[in-house]
């Protein structure tokens, strides 16, 4: 199954329709409660980025009955140092970011413990392609 | 102790019940910062914060938080009622301050998530 939803950046009162939309449809395949969260956590972080730091984006996902596989892929920005940005703390979100309760520098360390495997890639000035993978069953 | 129990000792307003007054919480966990909210791993709990927008639900939504306890009279918006609905999430408000209403629930029972 493959399923997707276009994120707009800057929207803050959207932010999180598309992880919400997957979290409904996790649920509807009787998926284990806890690995619904693990997935929907990471994923809405990845979303809250696209809103926080990026022009706009898509959310691409592909289920199968073991796993699931999502891809958010952004024009924006660009990470310059994706290993700096992975460090907890590190942000450079702005204010009004923060005052939605974001911009600690904890969301990419939430997205990494959250899935099985995390591949970032990221073009400065161009945008940022996130892919997580996460197994029903380990 | 279960949501009326928790509106008793603080004399909170509920702003929507959405079936969860007599739900059983046992730990409580209180923050402004989402991206602490979303680190936790932890059931049964309610989510005291002094932060009111639409993320506030999406997060405990995300986290399956099943009610929330806004502090200092903050504004609840209709959109963030909607969407508290749509996941059956109980909202609930208070005067006090954060601490006050964090000590209150401690000395009450509740528990530390950690
Ligand atoms: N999609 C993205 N586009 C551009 N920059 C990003 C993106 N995602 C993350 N970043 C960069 O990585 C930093 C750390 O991200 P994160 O850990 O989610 O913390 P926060 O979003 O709270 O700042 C951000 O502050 C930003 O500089
Ligand atoms: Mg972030």
């Amino acid at each position: 199954m493959e399923f997707s939803y276009d994120i707009a950046g800057g929207d803050f009162s959207r932010a999180g329709a598309a992880s919400s939309e997957v979290k409904k449809i996790l649920k509807q395949l009787n998926v284990e409660l806890a690995v619904i969260k693990r997935v929907v956590v990471a994923l809405y972080e990845a979303e809250v980025n696209v809103v926080a730091h990026a022009a706009d984006g898509v959310m691409q996902v592909t289920l199968d009955s073991a796993s699931i596989e999502v891809v958010i892929r952004d024009r924006g920005p660009g990470i310059p140092d994706i290993a700096l940005a992975m460090q907890e703390g590190y942000s450079t979100a702005s204010p009004r970011v923060r005052e939605m309760g974001f911009g600690a520098g904890m969301g990419l360390p939430n997205i990494k413990r959250n899935c099985d495997s995390l591949d970032i890639e990221s073009t400065v000035g161009v945008g940022t392609t996130v892919r997580m993978v996460t197994f029903f069953n380990r | 102790m279960t949501l009326r129990e928790i509106i008793k000792h603080l004399d909170a307003e509920v702003l929507l019940d959405n079936n969860q007054l007599d739900r059983d919480i046992k730990y409580a966990f209180a923050a402004d910062l989402m991206s602490d909210v979303l680190s936790i791993d932890a059931s049964e709990i309610i989510l005291i914060t002094g932060l009111a927008n639409p993320q506030v639900i999406r997060t405990a939504e995300m986290s399956d938080i099943s009610s929330i306890l806004f502090v200092r009279g903050k504004r609840v918006t209709p959109e963030m009622t909607r969407l508290a609905e749509e996941s059956g999430i109980a909202l609930l408000r208070c005067r006090h301050s954060m601490f006050k209403s964090c000590g209150e629930l401690y000395v009450a029972g509740l528990r530390p998530v950690f």
